[in-house]
């Protein structure tokens, strides 16, 4: 992974400093609330509705496990002993004190980590792959164009106040698995022969708004990859709504305008400094991938491991399942990614205690060269283990409650932190998401549904990816009461979609058997092989919406 | 920004820049030279033969209609842009200008950060540029970074904090008009 130098260390020691000194500046009165409000912002602080909420930056999601201890560490000084992993692969801190965000600052900067650009108006942490560099569909790394746009990004002074928020996603694989078709700005990377470059969408994103991005790009040069990012933003910068906040995301001027024609700004914008000192050099994308290097792999026979893998998957029923469920394949003989849930029943997804951050240092150590991502999806990947191992793996794993063998399932939920926690929810996500995951804890069941996303969001604002679940919940505000909205037929993949709304919403207490009546006419209707997003597109949303509002007879 | 793109334009007079008799320029505390002509309703009534002797600095329609008018009084006559106003609106006129000033209405409004950036790197723009209006003490780094040397600050805090935050960062990932070279050309690179 990427390693800071005296240069990378100088830059977060100012803002740790920096930030120091405004937030003395806060208490003492000097700054007012206002006038506060964007400089914690841009430091990832927030002032939630029981206690400030810190969301420290995982540059697309890479962790080492030094840093894993040090939040670990953090967790217990200064919070209540857990952390929150994000949808945006960052990790947030639910009841640090305001005075002692400056001290949890200077203690991420000592492991090379801060919360720049974590929240406000401005380009947020870029998200990418959790299988970068393993995946067998991988056309090219995304890493190290992601660590150079987190560089480019970072203070950038002429984006800092943007209309609104920014989000840049990186897919380097066939298969999407960063969700680029619902950010600001997607950058799928792309070869034409032995040249690499990128494909560029804009446009898209979730909120009270979704919208699928528009491709304005088919083929960039690599070289040029944050020149033509700039050239986007400045376009934006200046032609973006800042009249209504609602109004004021990319996707809302790219419509506006059409795709084609802001294509033509960013182009024309584009020309005039393509050739300028953000041109990437060859040394620089060197320089940038030689961060991520294969690791000292050891060599198998691929076959051979295989076949005793799989001897293994036969004795134990238990460990064939979390190996269906929780293991990648790996483009390396040998080896598997896999992934630790962190959505057993009844536990917040995405939640994990001081102990299992530790405990997920010790098995990234143990097992996988000492480093680890957070997902999209809010679990943990540990991206290089060897099979044979596998086995001892999962025992560690299930030792420390993260062997839920329900990856990719229906209890596997994205899931924001809902009312219980945010002050901009209409309704708690949270106790849904936990009343859903106590009525399908059938394991034999939730396996024979197979794949399927539902994500919930406790409101418009589509933390959960309600909008791109195979079924989303959206909690809503009715006369004061909660009530929940649920649309089947999203999706972040390559064939992204946006979820449609079933009907009229629904009391938390009916949320449970309306999922099960969704489940059964699936079953019903499905045929052989047919994961549930294509039975719903095969079929379409009429016969759900006759099933869940059907009158009892 | 290309000049066909429409800007969206306020349907009535929004906030307008104050001119504090103190200022920073070049880092250091100065005072203020130059007058500044707020936006008008009645700006058709100004002609450059009623518009008093001495530096002035005008709202940019203004400064389009009499510009041709005022060519003798090159030295004295600036120009400042509101925050819906891009650099193109100048353009290849900023060479001879002597003082730009950049409307921030709201600090929150960062239009001018793109402003002050493509003054300098697209249209060469040497002489004093200026921010004016409602930014804060913390986009001192940001707005020196897009080129600003000159600070009318209009907030209560002390100019003296303003300097010190001059010097917020010791150094930047990316190209800007203070350090034309990112990070990556300077890291020794072979």
């Amino acid at each position: 992974m990427y390693r800071y130098d005296d240069r990378d260390r100088a830059i977060i020691g100012d803002r740790v400093a920096q930030f120091r000194g405004q937030t003395e500046r806060y208490l003492s009165g000097e700054l007012s609330e206002e006038q506060f409000l964007p400089l914690r912002l841009q430091n990832g602080l927030y002032i939630q509705r029981l206690a400030p909420m810190l969301r420290i930056a995982v540059p697309y999601g890479l962790l080492n496990s030094t840093q894993l201890r040090r939040l670990a560490r953090i967790s217990r000084d200064y919070d209540k002993g857990y952390a929150h992993f994000t949808t945006r692969q960052n990790l947030q801190f639910n009841w640090p004190q305001l005075e002692d965000i400056p001290d949890i600052l200077a203690e991420l900067s000592e492991v090379e980590m801060h919360a720049v650009q974590t929240s406000g108006n401005c380009i947020r942490n870029t998200t990418s792959d959790p299988y970068a560099g393993v995946a067998r569909d991988e056309i090219v790394d995304p890493r190290p164009y992601c660590e150079l746009i987190r560089q480019w990004s970072t203070f950038h002074p002429e984006f800092a106040f943007l209309p609104r928020k920014f989000k840049i996603a990186v897919s380097g694989s066939e298969q999407d698995r960063a969700a680029i078709r619902v950010h600001d700005i997607g950058v799928q990377i792309v070869k034409r022969g032995e040249e690499i470059g990128y494909q560029v969408l804009v446009g898209g994103g979730q909120g009270r708004t979704p919208v699928i991005a528009e491709q304005i790009r088919d083929f960039l040069p690599e070289r040029d990859l944050l020149s033509y990012l700039e050239a986007i933003v400045r376009v934006y910068n200046q032609l973006g709504r800042r009249d209504n906040k609602y109004k004021a995301r990319i996707k809302i001027l790219v419509k506006a305008m059409g795709a084609e024609e802001f294509g033509r700004l960013v182009e024309k914008e584009w020309e005039q400094i393509r050739d300028g000192a953000e041109q990437l050099t060859p040394e620089a994308l060197a320089w940038a991938k030689s961060f991520f290097a294969d690791p000292d792999y050891r060599t198998f026979d691929g076959a051979a491991s295989d076949a005793a893998l799989q001897a293994q998957a036969e004795d134990d029923k238990a460990f064939s399942r979390w190996l269906e469920r929780n293991s990648f394949p790996h483009r390396v003989p040998g080896y598997r990614a896999i992934k630790l849930s962190t959505k057993p029943t009844g536990v917040p997804p995405g939640d994990v205690t001081d102990r299992q951050l530790e405990a997920i240092a010790e098995l990234a150590d143990g097992f996988s060269f000492g480093e680890a991502r957070v997902t999209h999806d809010q679990n943990v990947v540990l991206a290089d283990v060897e099979q044979e191992r596998l086995f001892e793996l999962w025992q560690a794993a299930r030792k420390h409650g993260f062997a839920t063998p329900n990856i990719g399932t229906l209890t596997d939920m994205i899931c924001c932190p809902g009312g219980d926690y945010c002050s901009l929810a209409n309704a708690k996500s949270i106790p849904v998401a936990e009343a859903i995951q106590r009525r399908f804890d059938d394991l034999d069941y939730l396996y024979d549904l197979g794949d399927l996303n539902l994500n919930i969001s406790g409101c418009m604002n589509a933390c959960g990816h309600h909008h791109v679940g195979h079924i989303g919940v959206l909690g809503v505000d009715k006369k004061g009461e909660e009530f929940y909205q649920v649309q089947l037929g999203g999706s972040s993949s390559e064939s992204a979609s946006l979820a449609k709304v079933l009907g009229p919403s629904f009391s938390r207490a009916e949320m449970p058997d309306v999922i099960g009546k969704i489940l059964d006419l699936y079953v019903e209707q499905r045929q052989p092989e047919e994961p549930f997003i294509d039975t719903y597109n095969r079929i379409g949303l009429q016969p759900f919406k006759e099933r869940v509002y059907a009158r009892a007879s | 920004m290309p000049a066909q793109a429409k800007r969206p334009k306020p349907a009535k007079l929004g906030p307008q820049p104050a001119n504090p008799a103190e200022l920073i320029i070049d880092g250091t505390l100065a005072s203020n030279e130059w007058r500044l002509l707020p936006q008008s309703d009645e700006e058709t009534e100004i002609t450059a033969a009623s518009l008093a002797p001495g530096k002035v600095i005008l709202p940019y329609g203004i400064w389009k209609a009499l510009k041709s008018d005022l060519s003798s009084r090159k030295t004295e006559i600036g120009v400042w842009l509101d925050s819906d106003e891009g650099a193109e609106l100048i353009g290849a006129d900023a060479e001879a200008l002597p003082l730009i000033a950049v409307h921030f209405p709201a600090f929150a409004d960062g239009r001018g950060f793109t402003t002050g950036r493509q003054l300098r790197e697209r249209y060469d723009y040497k002489g004093e540029l200026r921010a004016v209006g409602a930014f804060m003490r913390d986009q001192l780094t940001y707005l020196s970074r897009c080129g600003f040397n000159a600070f009318a600050y209009e907030g209560e805090q002390s100019l003296l904090g303003l300097l010190a935050s001059l010097n917020d960062f010791s150094d930047s990932y990316q190209a800007g008009v203070d350090q034309p070279l990112p990070l990556f050309r300077r890291r020794g690179l072979s």
